[in-house]
């Protein structure tokens, strides 16, 4: 089973090297950018085959350490 | 003073930390990052600036799950003092024991170069050497050391007097200019200047020796 983390700054934490890109994209003449955030994706390889128990097992090693809740969110998807 | 230095792969500034201990006056041993516990009878466990784990994933957040930190916070939950400089503030805040978390810097630079802080509080074993108010020149050397604290964590840092350091021209976009700041007990200390640069005529100053003097001073007292 494989599971991918998506690891994102919290809305209201600046996002600086979103904001590089957005000039950048800008300067390559790309119109109407209105934000860009730039996060992380994790993938996991897992033995588990019960998905609600990779989903949760996932969720903690988010809480644990795959993301820092003080200023990251992240979202589990099980595939 | 008894004194730990944790030393992790990628840790550069271990050895640094330690001479300046060891000139106010403390014994200092160096333990690993592998080790699962800390040397009985310590005062003080010092966490150095690096690159720890090669800042893979996040600055700090591999060392801060490593078998001594267990120790380390366990250590600082009974009393003991305990101060991360640069890498070090980023594993302190990893590991829940400082409050906020450190980000890229705003201008997204590297930078390497000594800054004038002021010092806005002496309440505390590793600001007592100064006087409120001073303004005292430490080099920094980060890519990212942009504090960030929610409104409610800036209100209770501010309210409890626990902003040791803010810095006299914001280089890195922290919040309220903070550079360092202390625990509630007063006895943990995190900040992203090295007071252990400034710790001889032969760094280029001596602003940083007044820290450990009066750190060294208060735990021969205690």
């Amino acid at each position: 089973m494989k599971a991918r983390v998506f690891v994102m700054l919290k809305t209201g934490v600046l996002d600086p090297q979103g904001e590089a890109v957005r000039h950048a994209l800008d300067s390559l003449g790309f119109e109407g950018i209105e934000g860009v955030r730039q996060g992380k994706v994790i993938e996991l390889d897992l033995s588990e085959t019960d998905r609600a128990r990779a989903e949760a097992n996932v969720t903690e090693m988010c809480e644990k350490l795959l993301a820092n809740t003080v200023i990251e969110s992240y979202r589990v998807e099980i595939a | 003073m008894r004194a730990a230095v944790i030393v992790f792969p990628g840790s550069n500034c271990d050895r640094d930390l330690a001479v300046a201990l060891e000139r106010a006056g403390a014994s200092v041993q160096m333990v690993w990052h592998k080790d699962t516990a800390l040397p009985a009878g310590l005062d003080f466990v010092g966490v150095p600036g690096g690159f720890s784990f090669g800042d893979y994933l996040r600055c700090g957040a591999i060392a801060a799950q490593s078998p001594i930190c267990r120790s380390v916070v366990e250590f600082a939950g009974k009393g003991g003092y305990v101060f991360g400089v640069c890498n070090g503030f980023q594993i302190l805040t990893e590991t829940g024991l400082l409050p906020g978390a450190l980000l890229r810097n705003a201008g997204l630079k590297y930078i390497c170069r000594t800054v004038p802080l002021t010092v806005q509080t002496t309440d505390s074993a590793f600001t007592s050497g100064y006087h409120k108010g001073q303004s005292i020149d430490i080099p920094i050397a980060h890519h990212d050391g942009n504090y960030n604290a929610d409104p409610d964590t800036l209100a209770r840092l501010l309210g409890d007097d626990r902003v040791a350091f803010t810095y006299g021209d914001n280089p890195n976009g922290s919040t309220a200019d903070i550079a360092g700041v202390l625990s509630e007990n007063r006895r943990v200390l995190g900040m992203m200047p090295h007071p252990e640069r400034a710790d001889d005529e032969r760094h280029g100053g001596t602003d940083g020796t007044a820290l450990f003097r009066a750190l060294s001073d208060a735990l021969v007292a205690a």
